[in-house]
């Protein structure tokens, strides 16, 4: 039977198991439940924990191996001249016919040895999982046998319950440091690879960016240039620009939220500003690329610049507006935690309430704020969907804002979609890219975090 | 106030503090003016982009929800359906030419259209789908063989967008997209109401499509639609239970002090980097099925969790410590303490969290690009493992396409993405209000 349902067999098995190992427990005292160690509920969970955790984890080693057996068996019944070829090769050939197996392919437009190939596929596949659901609920079973056997009145269910409710959470809260290991380790080793093939100076310092790479070895031309300081250039002018609307507009509407606005504007304002941190960043890329940048070229003509139609102008302002809630929202924050006593001081003092924010306040928020502004800075260099739509591909070494630039998620993008394999320095660019970019927000958010927390300390 | 009641002995040599606070009383009292002006238009200017990019979008997408159809008397010949040499009527039924009925409707409608190229002007104004709808009709109602029945087609593009005046008749016949033949023609139809706009429902019944006029929505919602229970059913026990453990029974040690400081950079990661790690990790290393919402959903999740997390952190902070005494004290274990009475006191919270994790989730494409959810699939999916694409996705393929007719289809799937948003986000404001409490 197919995995998905198995697991609905494993989890019926379970509450099954919840059953008897509740009825077991009431049996053995007759009914008295003030002689149970613990609740009847806590012995019908022992079984079904039991009944259901080993033999998940068994499912889930079993999957995850069993496309490595599968595939090298196949393999291994291919054509001799077939098994013969590069990895690459090879790999394209397993996947033709995995196609053909998940009816990606039509099976009659396939060569005979790769639909027998998939036959055979398919049939070790049926065989892996026949044998799969046997195993699996041999154990849960197993399970429910071993437990209920345990299961008297002094049995302490709850203690196990609770032990093992507290691994499994803390198996969860685990995830998000094996998130940040698979992050490092996937686009380490690919970077790696490509580090390899192209030199890291080459890549980090080198002026041109075209990375065209050979299908066969005999073409013409075929190295390709990584020299990612194109990118890196269009990366930082389309957030500067990005910044320069964002910073501006959501200071001054933080200033005003904070300090001048009365409690009911506020309440529906700042909701509102926020609608367009909400807004998916597709729909900021479509409004940019059909309407903001034909505006931009049409004034630009008018006033005598040439503009391209894709522009650095129109995704970074775009991208701006995008951004005017992470610097306003975060601004407010840590202004209305600037203490009270510190204004009534400088009106006492004789200040207007402008001269209060401009030199109190501000001073005095000045940290929290440029972590804020930070934070929004790390969101523009990892912003991908308007710069796409918007900025271009052409990578030009220009600070000229009315020229198509390109960045380093544009470039990540197109890279890797469309059809690919995955050793040429073409692909594996992509994940060096990634590189660069992950270290760089890291660095840019672990600072910034740094800077507010250090600062909202300060008056607690 | 006056100057008597600050007598000043050198009041003639150099001017006194009060006057000099006097004198500039005027220009910091505009100074303070124009201060909360600038603050009033940096919210106004947020405000006007939104409204702006709101209106822009319902500008150009709103003619989407209509369709240009035709009104054509089908002759469903028999000599045409039944006269391939398939075995029974029905694999006749389903294999006939049901493009050439359509071509003889129309030739018979304007039969001034002799030579090669008018002909295939005129063929053009019908959309290619409308065979399609003929083929469906005879294959469910056998009985049409031999009749003539009145039937509204699509069509085309072009024409539609002529309709909807997105094309301008004025405009020298070479650079127009419909020729001045097609226009006479197209005139004649609307003169004898053959032509008129219909509710598009093909719009949010049909999946993607090469042609404009029968590129629909469905397909991509339905693999929204998958990937995002996928991701709640992950991503919302994965995260309450991490939350519980940080939260309540965490002991303060190294380890979870790193979970915590990951956890918050992981909230800030770019998305598209959470993509590359889909594709190296689930597609590439475990070998998981490309293009589909369960690698999407495996993502998303890894993406979101840090929101939910931080969000269930901070309800289960708000229960205060009297609730989890009391549990206590009646002799609960600490483990029924936090599910019998603070997790259901936190659950609005966390709930409002998860909400607003999956709206983001919802409007997440760039990760999705990196595991193939780009290719184009006309398909409606039906599960998890089957390759599909969603809405953002969608908007993004349709918003490169050159035909005008997608630009008013982008914008209209636009809208119902915006409108799935604001109700996720209308319910978790909803959920906070209804369920806010004070202790």
């Amino acid at each position: 039977m197919p995995p998905s349902i198995l697991l609905i067999v494993l989890l019926l098995l379970s509450y099954a198991g919840y059953q008897i190992g509740k009825r077991r427990s009431l049996a053995s005292v007759d009914g008295k439940i003030r002689e149970l160690h613990s609740l009847p509920g806590f012995y019908g969970l022992y079984s079904a924990l039991w009944s259901i955790i080993p033999a998940l984890i068994v499912t889930v080693v079993w999957l995850s191996l069993e496309t490595a057996w599968v595939s090298g068996n196949v393999i291994s019944t291919l054509p001799e001249e077939m098994r013969e070829l590069s990895n690459s090769r090879l790999y394209l050939v397993l996947n033709d016919i995995k196609n053909v197996v998940n009816g990606v392919t039509v099976a009659t437009q396939t060569d005979p040895v790769i639909l027998e190939a998939a036959q055979h596929y398919k049939h070790l596949q049926q065989l892996s999982h026949i044998l799969l659901s046997v195993v699996a609920i041999t154990f849960s079973l197993a399970g429910i046998w071993f437990s209920s056997q345990r299961i008297d009145k002094n049995h302490r269910a709850r203690n196990a319950v609770e032990k093992a409710m507290d691994v499994l959470m803390m198996i969860c809260s685990t995830i998000a440091i094996f998130t940040t290991i698979g992050i490092v380790f996937s686009v380490l080793f690919e970077s790696i690879r490509f580090f390899k093939a192209v030199p890291i100076t080459d890549f980090l310092f080198g002026l041109e960016w075209s990375p065209q790479t050979a299908m066969r070895s005999d073409q013409v031309g075929s190295s390709g240039a990584f020299g990612a300081i194109p990118l890196f250039t269009g990366t930082l002018l389309v957030s500067l620009i990005a910044m320069l609307v964002a910073v501006p507009i959501g200071l001054m509407s933080a200033i005003y939220l904070s300090e001048f606005a009365s409690p009911r504007f506020r309440a529906t304002a700042k909701p509102t500003l926020e609608i367009l941190a909400g807004i998916p960043t597709v729909v900021y890329g479509f409004f940019a690329a059909l309407t903001v940048a034909p505006i931009i070229r049409q004034t630009g003509e008018y006033l005598g610049f040439s503009v391209s139609s894709e522009s650095a102008l129109a995704a970074g302002l775009v991208m701006g507006v995008m951004i005017i809630p992470f610097v306003s929202s975060l601004s407010d924050d840590v202004m209305n935690a600037v203490p009270q006593s510190l204004r009534d001081g400088a009106y006492a003092l004789g200040a207007t309430q402008a001269e209060t924010i401009r030199q109190v306040i501000f001073p005095a928020a000045l940290p929290g704020i440029v972590g804020s502004i930070l934070l929004a800075v790390s969101r523009a260099i990892g912003e991908t969907m308007i710069l796409v739509m918007a900025a271009g591909l052409a990578a030009n070494l220009t600070f000229n804002p009315f020229e198509a630039v390109t960045t380093v998620t544009v470039q990540i993008v197109t890279l890797l979609v469309g059809d690919q394999e995955f050793d040429s320095p073409k692909t594996l660019a992509a994940f060096a890219l990634g590189l660069v970019l992950f270290i760089a927000t890291l660095i840019l958010n672990v600072f910034a975090l740094y800077i507010v927390r250090k600062y909202r300390e300060q008056y607690e | 106030m006056s100057d008597m009641q600050f007598p000043n002995e050198n009041r003639e040599d150099k001017p006194t503090t009060f006057d000099i606070v006097q004198q500039s009383l005027a220009k910091r009292r505009a100074a303070e003016r124009r201060f909360r002006w600038y603050g009033l238009g940096g919210i106004a200017l947020g405000l006007a982009f939104l409204i702006l990019l709101f209106a822009d979008i319902a500008a150009k997408g709103y003619t989407a929800f209509e369709q240009t159809q035709v009104k054509l008397d089908i002759f469903f010949d028999p000599a045409v359906l039944e006269s391939s040499q398939a075995e029974d009527k029905e694999q006749a039924l389903s294999r006939a030419d049901y493009n050439s009925l359509l071509k003889n409707t129309l030739r018979e409608l304007f039969p001034e259209a002799r030579s090669r190229r008018e002909k295939k002007d005129l063929y053009a104004l019908i959309s290619s789908g409308a065979s399609f709808q003929l083929r469906k009709m005879v294959l469910q109602d056998n009985s049409l063989v031999g009749k003539t029945v009145s039937v509204w087609v699509p069509a085309n593009d072009d024409v539609d967008m002529l309709f909807k005046g997105h094309i301008d008749r004025r405009v020298k016949q070479s650079d127009r997209r419909v020729n001045d033949r097609q226009l006479a023609w197209i005139d004649r139809l609307v003169a004898e109401n053959r032509i008129e706009k219909h509710f598009n429902k093909a719009f949010f019944t049909s999946g993607d499509s090469r042609e404009p006029e029968l590129a629909g929505i469905r397909g991509a919602a339905m693999g929204s639609l998958f990937t995002l229970v996928g991701t709640f059913l992950l991503s919302f026990p994965i995260g309450v239970a991490t939350a519980v453990y940080l939260e309540e029974f965490a002991p303060v040690n190294r380890l979870t002090d790193l979970i915590e400081v990951n956890i918050n950079n992981l909230a800030a990661v770019p998305s598209i980097v959470f993509g590359l790690l889909g594709l190296a990790m689930f597609i590439n290393f475990f070998g998981l099925p490309r293009s589909t919402p369960i690698v999407g959903c495996l993502v998303l999740t890894l993406m979101t969790l840090p929101t939910i997390i931080i969000a269930g952190r901070a309800s289960l902070k708000s229960v205060p410590p009297s609730i989890r005494e009391a549990a206590l004290g009646m002799g609960a274990s600490p483990l029924q303490t936090v599910f019998h009475h603070v997790l259901p006191l936190a659950m609005p919270g966390m709930l409002t969290g998860s909400i607003i994790g999956m709206a983001r989730a919802l409007g997440e494409t760039a990760p999705l690009l990196m595991i193939g959810m780009v290719a184009f699939i006309v398909d409606i999916p039906h599960s998890f493992t089957e390759p599909s694409t969603v809405l953002p996705v969608q908007i993004y393929l349709w918003a490169d396409s050159p035909e005008r007719a997608f630009v008013e289809r982008t914008s209209a799937a636009i809208m119902v993405l915006l409108i799935f948003l604001i109700l996720m986000n209308g319910l978790a404001i909803y959920l906070r209000k209804r369920y806010e409490r004070r202790w």
